[in-house]
């Protein structure tokens, strides 16, 4: 690989890394050259981030060693490793909302004119200079909480190359993302390697990553399970690799049988948080046995919407029924007693608590029931029990039951949750991003979770921003588009093109809306 | 399941648990013990003008002997360390609560005066009446003055740092207006109420060990029932960690902060009333106390943990009971006790300098109580 005379930008040789019980890294080695995209592809606890954060200097290896430009390197920490050029660009920001563009770049690294006052004059310079790279101009004096997902994490990418990295260490970039925003992305990446720099893309997403990598690494359990240039694989061997048997990418969703309308929602009015109208008069309607999978690009009410179905945002007007009981004020508990429950889009915020064991989160909303409580105590035991039970039958990778949902991946994370909401005697399920940010396996294990409820006859509202989970998924298909829904199809004769263009317009032909999504 | 070898495993587990939880508090106390010795020996030298390094052995061992080597100086040290277990209990529920319950000095002075003056009221009634009567007033007191700032901020969104520390002002003002004028007893040169008389409480053990020492004893295995064993101590505890996902869940957090702050408040009311119950048999109008903000050290020390809180009170109480004879015995002040504790709160939020001057290494676990302490303004600012 080395062949071309220049030494690559970066190379781990032998990376080894043992943690108790488990071999996060097995003499892993892998090389990026100079403007070089290399995509590091894995599971959930495959073993990436493990790696990266020995290159950050987080971890210590317990055997290899890293090369930059040919020569060996100690990185001991993250300043070492900033020092000499590696920048991580991490999946949640590390962004002060309410400072500026610039300040949030500067933090750490001032620029100074005289002992006192800070040079803003040659740092806004420098930032304007760097913006090239984006296409069009950042306004260094813009809070950065006014900005959108995307050019926050655009804020990110210009910390790294304000601080002179030359590899870039991007942790799943586009998880936050919408389908225009990674376009643009993908636009500055290849800006980047064009003038040198060297970046290394970790992601889940098999498309993406054939889209964008020059070469692609995958990793299995630690291992190094084969490299890839994408004009010569595509997504089933590389899923096939990423979890070493072959994978089905379309779930077998087998034939519906709807009965009558478990969930009606009657044009439904709500606010957001600022007061305005996001969600005009929404209706519609789940049956019991099917899914009615909700397509949109993220930031068109959906997340309103969901939070008004299961009772966390006030409704402004219009009404809800299941199962034929008006449940438009009905409180989160009463919901979850009627047979609603709710998987939801931001896992961290809503379904867990992190620094509590696997074993509370897995009774967060049935900790108050028999067996669970007798009244005043917990029961223990009976928690305990199921909990050991719904590791094994949801395949929750963890040490143990007391350790806290924090430590695990986010697969498992998620996991937790659907073993949670899942079992229980259900009459409707809303599922907001049930899979956002996951691998491969643990995709394909939810949606056929979700595909038994369905037979099971329990009514399903699926909202994804991911078009090929809701075409996969649903029997009868919807479109939000600006707050309300603009069309209602039949899952089977949906046509992918046709969707992403009501997404995209919300139906208006030839009207080709790319307004920016307002910001967050 | 049972092997030796599992067992060994549990056993190790638990113990690097225990470590890792507890290593941060310990060396705190160590570190402020030697800020402490090096300010007695630099002291002394400005004193006395003679260099004297074994100074802090003599000091320390004479806290010792005054806090432990006896049966008279034993019960001196539960005596001082009741009243901090209560606060420190008040201060540490708030704190898996996610608040910051600064206002736990009001809420002892409330239960205090509540307790003083139902307790003359009830002076001559049979002991079996007066006794628990007088407790469950100064109980109740210190609930109401907790329940104000739950309240506000269940309902109004007022910051509950604010909210305390403004009705610790209005408490201790409150009380002087009412012991000098309405609730004040008649006949003394000073202002101050009547004798509690047979409300006062039995003394158990000793010349002084009064029945407050039992109830700080059995509040703290009721307070860790509660929060580790209840359903309701598990939505305390939800609505502390992640007040989005308690919601989501279906647990009103509203209700819960405000009982969270009634409890807190009665803790600290039950402290009062048992200070004065126990000790003083009065209160008189300008009768201030340090159980509240000594409170908040106890509850960090302890790591807002209920076993923790009892054994950080102990440790203040033992320094508390011995400073007088390390003052008679070695002639420094016992101020420097204030000094100790104070730099036991600093480490306690400096964790990083603990960790690199002790070289601790399997201590990972900061004092998360803190990040309740730093975060509320910014939480605040955010909503």
């Amino acid at each position: 690989m080395t062949a071309q005379g220049k030494p690559p930008a970066l190379e781990m040789r032998g990376v080894t890394k043992r943690y108790p019980g488990v071999l996060a890294n097995d003499r892993v080695s892998i090389d990026v050259r100079r403007g070089e995209i290399h995509a590091l592809l894995g599971e959930n606890g495959a073993g990436k981030t493990t790696l990266m954060n020995i290159l950050y200097g987080l971890v210590k290896p317990d055997e290899g060693e890293i090369l930059l430009n040919g020569e060996l390197a100690e990185i001991h920490s993250p300043h070492d490793a900033i020092d000499k050029g590696i920048s991580m660009v991490h999946q949640h920001f590390m962004l002060v909302p309410v400072l500026t563009v610039a300040e949030n770049i500067l933090l750490g690294e001032e620029p100074m004119a005289g002992p006192i006052f800070l040079d803003r004059h040659a740092a806004h310079t420098r930032i304007r200079e760097l913006g090239r790279f984006f296409g069009s101009e950042i306004d260094p004096d813009a809070k950065v909480s006014s900005l959108s997902v995307g050019w926050q994490q655009r804020v990110e990418i210009l910390k790294a190359l304000y601080r002179n990295a030359d590899i870039l260490v991007l942790d799943e970039p586009t998880a936050v993302l919408t389908p225009q925003e990674t376009r643009e992305i993908f636009g500055v990446l290849r800006k980047l390697t064009a003038e040198g720099y060297s970046i290394i893309f970790i992601s889940h997403k098999l498309y993406e990553v054939l889209e964008i990598a020059d070469r692609i690494t995958v990793l299995r359990r630690g291992r190094v399970v084969g490299s890839r240039i994408p004009s010569e694989t595509n997504e089933e061997d590389l899923a096939a690799l990423m979890v070493g048997r072959d994978v089905e990418l379309t779930v077998d969703r087998g034939g519906s049988h709807p009965g009558a309308p478990t969930l009606s929602v009657e044009k439904l009015v709500v606010k957001d948080d600022r007061g305005h109208e996001v969600v005009h008069g929404v209706s519609l309607e789940v049956r019991a046995g099917e899914i009615l999978g909700i397509a949109g690009v993220a930031g068109n009410g959906q997340e309103e919407l969901v939070e008004a179905l299961t009772g966390l945002r006030r409704v402004a007007a219009g009404s809800m029924r299941l199962e034929g009981r008006d449940i438009t004020h009905a409180s989160p508990r009463h919901r979850t007693e009627a047979g609603m429950a709710y998987v939801p889009g931001d896992r961290q915020r809503f379904g867990l608590v992190l620094s509590f064991p696997v074993s509370d989160n897995l009774v967060l909303t049935t900790y108050y029931r028999r067996p669970f409580s007798s009244g005043l105590a917990r029961e223990d035991d009976a928690i305990e029990a199921w909990a050991e039970k719904a590791v094994t039958e949801f395949d929750i990778r963890t040490p143990s039951t007391s350790v806290s949902a924090g430590t695990l991946s986010g697969g498992n994370q998620q996991k937790v949750v659907v073993a949670r909401e899942f079992s229980r005697d259900l009459r409707a399920l809303i599922l907001d991003q049930p899979t956002r940010g996951l691998d491969v396996g643990s995709i394909e294990f939810i949606h056929r979770q979700a595909i038994a409820k369905r037979n099971q006859g329990t009514a399903i509202l699926l909202v994804s921003a991911e078009l090929d989970e809701v075409l996969e998924l649903s029997d009868r298909i919807g479109v939000m588009y600006r707050g309300q829904l603009v069309a209602l199809m039949d899952g089977r004769g949906a046509n992918r093109e046709e969707v992403g263009l009501l997404m995209a317009t919300g139906g208006r032909a030839g009207a080709a809306d790319t307004a920016p999504e307002p910001a967050a | 399941m049972t092997t030796p070898s599992a067992k060994a495993s549990t056993l190790r587990r638990a113990w690097d648990r225990a470590w890792s939880v507890s290593a941060i508090p310990l060396g705190a106390v160590f570190l402020a013990l030697v800020v402490g010795a090096i300010i007695m020996i630099g002291s002394s030298i400005f004193a006395t003008g003679t260099f004297d390094p074994t100074l802090p052995i003599t000091a320390y061992s004479a806290l010792l002997q005054g806090s432990l080597f006896s049966e008279r100086a034993l019960v001196s040290t539960a005596v001082h360390a009741a009243p901090l277990v209560l606060g420190g209990l008040a201060v540490g529920i708030g704190f898996k609560a996610g608040l910051f319950n600064i206002g736990a000095s009001g809420q002892f002075l409330c239960g205090a005066l509540a307790g003083a003056y139902i307790g003359a009221t009830l002076a001559n009634a049979p002991g079996i009446e007066a006794v628990p009567v007088s407790l469950l007033a100064g109980g109740l007191a210190g609930a109401v003055w907790g329940f104000i700032p739950g309240a506000l901020k269940a309902w109004r969104g007022a910051h509950e740092v604010v909210t305390t520390i403004m009705l610790n002002y209005i408490a201790a003002t409150l009380i002087a207006y009412l012991i000098v004028g309405p609730l004040g007893a008649k006949g003394f040169s000073f202002a101050r109420t009547g004798d509690t008389g047979n409300a006062s409480l039995p003394i158990l053990i000793g010349d002084e060990g009064h029945l407050g020492l039992l109830i700080a004893l059995v509040a703290v295995p009721l307070a860790w029932w509660l929060l580790w064993r209840s359903t309701l101590g598990f939505e305390i505890r939800t609505v502390g960690a992640n007040p989005s996902a308690a919601r989501y869940a279906g647990m009103r957090p509203g209700l819960l902060i405000v009982f969270t702050m009634s409890v807190c408040g009665m803790l600290a009311g039950l402290a009062g009333a048992g200070e004065i119950l126990g000790i003083s048999h009065f209160m008189n109008a300008s009768y201030g106390t340090s159980i509240g903000f000594d409170g908040i050290t106890v509850a960090l020390l302890g790591r807002a943990h209920p076993f923790g809180i009892l054994a950080a009170a102990l440790l203040f109480g033992i320094m508390r009971a011995g400073e007088g004879l390390m003052q008679i015995s070695t002639g420094i002040p016992v101020e420097i006790i204030d000094v100790v504790q104070a730099v036991i709160l600093l480490f306690l939020a400096a964790d990083v300098l603990v960790r690199r001057l002790l070289r601790v290494r399997a201590a990972r676990v900061a004092v998360d109580e803190l990040q309740t302490v730093t975060r509320s303004y910014g939480e605040q600012a955010v909503r």
